[in-house]
């Protein structure tokens, strides 16, 4: 198959046949925000951040889940899109504790880093202040919630990549929560590997390696691909 | 099973009928208000006179007029008893031989009747929805017989995409459009499911139809699985629904024993079987991807489309996915011919559409009314207005996803566009009835409150988006609103509709936007309350 040719931002992108459309954004130089895509996992289009316009389609597409096309004309960056952007990522900063002042997880924070790309600067919406537990039952990690984006990579880096689907959602809407096996403390599930896998993928913080200072915490998702590159090389 | 034994079975239920009939409703509405107790009662008071061998007692579906139920019809004057009570029982054996009858009747020639046309409904009220002999009496599983014998699925597809049907879910996507992709998908398997996983509030078009007359359903589903190629097909049926999962679970079984699903269906080389799967109390799990994840055992949330079912559906297999009433039409289509079908509604929405009529309306109940009917003909004549007599201010259609039409716009035909031109949708056919003493910011709010409950939680915008706007909605309404407020619930509004994930988020404003645009003046009205406060 022929590779495809198409627009973005004005610019002409080839992109090998199959390719979604945001990694090809990306070779591209282009910059778009993501939230829930981690390279090496499988996408859900969750987020909503890489929507993108695409001409001749009336609806906004999530750029991780769209496979390109030949002569596709793509915007990434237009007022709107900005526009909704910076709300999406108020309305996430609105849902719980993220409160990068009296953080620990300030400067190794992806949402932190969103907030700055989409020159988010104040919440207009206002604070939901719940209180959500912590749970500091397993010997090597730890999760707080108040800190959880709900963007699913733990679950998905358990499931796909250890083999073990710990990690789950429970609830729905506002009151979605990630959850350990049965929803039961960390600590005592009998199906976690302590791989920390988990650890790697999230976005926050939310899940923290317990017994490590701030500032030595490694903020290493990309490390989820090399584990699937090496994988693959392997094998 | 062959047509001549098929026919053997429904000329001996019609050789059996007793001249003299009582139909009980026994569809849930009716049985809530105690339409068993009735059907008891009759039987000992007909056992009393000794004539119960005279007199056939047969429960029977929805017979339409559920705000009057329990109801009652004798046979054969075909006389209409509503609000029957047990101690009525006397005076309706009674008037079956034109005795004195003091029970109120209802008036047959009230625009209520004679201003519907039955065509998905045609058996509810007059068949046993849990004999299948009662179905296949009134014609039933005749046009399944004829297909498999005398049609190719490429003609069955063909009469379906002439009929001009759309899908009754509320989108309206063309049926025989649909039905062509599956068939045209390559896949080693193939599904049909049923999508009866209905939630708006106020509707139960879905769950009458399944109580009174399933087997018209598994036919429907039987001959698209045949036009498709599918050999297994689901029924997702809601939880909260236990009559109809009850009614369809016997309807099943009695098909099966008469080979009329299962392998071999009439003797021939098409094999199909439905399995029901019960749904657990998930708004969402109506949206056709989430229905596809709970089905397959999965958390019951949307993913992105494309690819749309049709191509890669239940287990990645091309999955044909209709609702009830889409299903209950195709009997009807193929029996009377795609042209009959077609010259009944408008140009670009055919056949009829049946509504759950309730709210501030005389005729709560089930109607069945031709596409392009107008909605000031539905809520006065059928409906009857309001039953206090206070001028109707709005009626709302398509559930969470529609939105209010105000009464100035009672000239709208009811079909898919005029009904998306005025800000709401057709939806599965939900029609609340609002009077002028309705809040509309109220309305709103509620509807945004129960998608905030509903929302699976997935995409960001309508997992907080929704909880947001209730906020604001709830502060305007409490008179602690601004008109920044207003600013944001719109912003809000256009946010959610444009980025949600799936249906539920994007449509999920529509109830506030149609307020906010015909009865602006009452969010106003409310900003206006907290300056005077303040002062």
């Amino acid at each position: 198959m022929a590779a495809k040719t198409l627009t973005i931002d004005g610019h002409l992108v080839s992109a090998r046949p199959g390719a979604m459309l945001l990694e090809t954004i990306r070779e591209a130089g282009i910059t778009i925000p993501t939230l829930c895509h981690l390279d090496g996992l499988s996408d859900v289009g969750a987020c909503r951040l890489c929507l993108v316009e695409i001409e001749g389609q009336r609806r906004l597409q999530p750029a991780c889940m769209t496979t390109v096309s030949e002569g596709m004309v793509v915007h990434t960056n237009t007022p709107r899109l900005r526009s909704y952007r910076r709300q999406i990522v108020e309305l996430l900063f609105a849902e719980r504790n993220h409160v990068c002042a009296v953080c620990v997880a300030s400067g190794n924070c992806e949402l932190q880093r969103l907030a700055a790309l989409v020159g988010m600067d104040h919440v207009r919406y206002e604070y939901m202040s719940v209180a959500y537990p912590v749970d500091i039952s397993h010997p090597r990690f730890g999760i707080d919630h108040n800190r959880c984006v709900l963007c699913t990579r733990c679950v998905r880096a358990c499931d796909e990549i250890e083999g073990v689907h710990t990690w789950d959602v429970s609830g729905r809407g506002i009151d979605s929560r990630v959850i350990t096996d049965m929803n039961q403390p960390w600590g005592t599930s009998t199906t976690c590997t302590s791989c920390g896998k988990c650890q790697l993928a999230c976005p926050t913080g939310a899940i923290f390696p317990r017994g490590v200072t701030v500032g030595e915490r490694p903020h290493a998702s990309e490390r989820i691909a090399l584990i699937v590159e090496a994988r693959k090389q392997r094998w | 099973m062959e047509l001549h034994e098929l026919e053997a079975i429904a000329e001996r239920e019609q050789s059996q009928r007793a001249r003299l009939r009582i139909l009980c409703c026994a569809a849930a509405g009716c049985q809530a208000s105690g339409s068993l107790e009735i059907k008891r009662r009759l039987e000992t008071v007909l056992t009393a006179a000794g004539k119960l061998a005279e007199v056939d007692i047969m429960p029977v579906g929805c017979m339409g007029l559920c705000g009057h139920g329990p109801l009652v019809r004798i046979e054969p004057s075909g006389e209409l008893f509503e609000r029957v009570t047990p101690a009525d029982a006397e005076e309706l054996v009674a008037a079956l031989e034109g005795g004195p009858c003091n029970v109120p009747r209802c008036d047959r020639n009230h625009p209520f009747f004679t201003r519907q046309l039955p065509i998905v409904l045609r058996h509810c009220g007059q068949i046993n929805p849990e004999r299948i002999e009662d179905y296949i009496a009134v014609g039933g599983y005749r046009t399944l017989y004829h297909v498999i014998h005398e049609m190719t699925p490429a003609e069955v597809i063909n009469a379906i995409t002439r009929s001009g049907l759309r899908g009754r879910g509320g989108a309206g996507y063309p049926t025989g459009l649909k039905w062509a992709t599956v068939a045209k998908s390559p896949g080693e398997r193939k599904f049909v499911v049923c999508n009866a996983d209905e939630g708006d509030p106020g509707a139960f078009m879905d769950r009458s139809v399944l109580e009174s007359d399933p087997h018209l359903v598994l036919e429907g589903m039987a001959i698209a699985a045949y036009a498709v190629g599918a050999e297994q097909g689901f029924i997702y049926v809601r939880g909260e629904y236990p009559l109809a999962i009850e009614r369809l679970q016997k309807a099943i079984v009695q098909a099966r024993r008469l080979g009329l699903l299962g392998a071999q269906i009439f003797e021939s080389g098409f094999n199909f079987r439905i399995d029901i799967r019960v749904g657990a109390g998930a708004f969402v799990c109506g949206e056709e991807t989430a229905l596809i994840a709970s089905i397959e055992g999965r958390r019951g949330q949307p993913r992105p489309r494309p690819p749309y079912p049709a191509e890669s559906g239940l287990w990645g297999m091309p999955t044909l996915i209709n609702n009830v009433e889409t299903f209950a039409n195709v009997t009807a289509i193929i029996e009377n011919g795609p042209e009959w079908y077609a010259s009944i509604g408008t140009a670009k929405s055919k056949g009829t559409k049946v509504f759950a009529l309730t709210g501030k309306i005389r005729n709560t109940g089930l109607i069945e009314v031709p596409m392009g009917i107008s909605l000031r003909e539905i809520v006065e004549e059928i409906g009857g207005g309001t039953p206090d007599g206070i001028p109707v201010k709005a009626v709302q259609t398509g559930g969470p996803s529609g939105g209010c039409i105000p009464a100035s716009l009672f000239d709208t035909p009811v079909d898919y566009e005029s009904l998306a031109a005025v800000g709401s949708i057709m939806g599965s056919g939900g029609m609340v009835v609002m009077d002028e003493h309705t809040n509309m910011v109220d309305v709103a709010r509620f509807y945004i409150e129960f998608c905030k409950d509903e929302s699976c939680g997935k995409c960001i915008p309508c997992r907080v988006g929704t909880v947001q706007l209730f906020n604001l909605l709830t502060r305007l309404r409490n008179g602690q609103g601004s008109g920044n407020d207003l600013i944001e619930i719109e912003a809000l509004c256009e946010l959610m509709r444009e980025t949600s994930l799936c249906g539920l988020g994007q449509s999920a404003p529509n109830p506030v936007m149609s307020t906010l645009h015909y009865f602006r003046h009452e969010y106003e009205r409310l900003i206006g309350a907290e300056v005077e406060h303040g002062s």
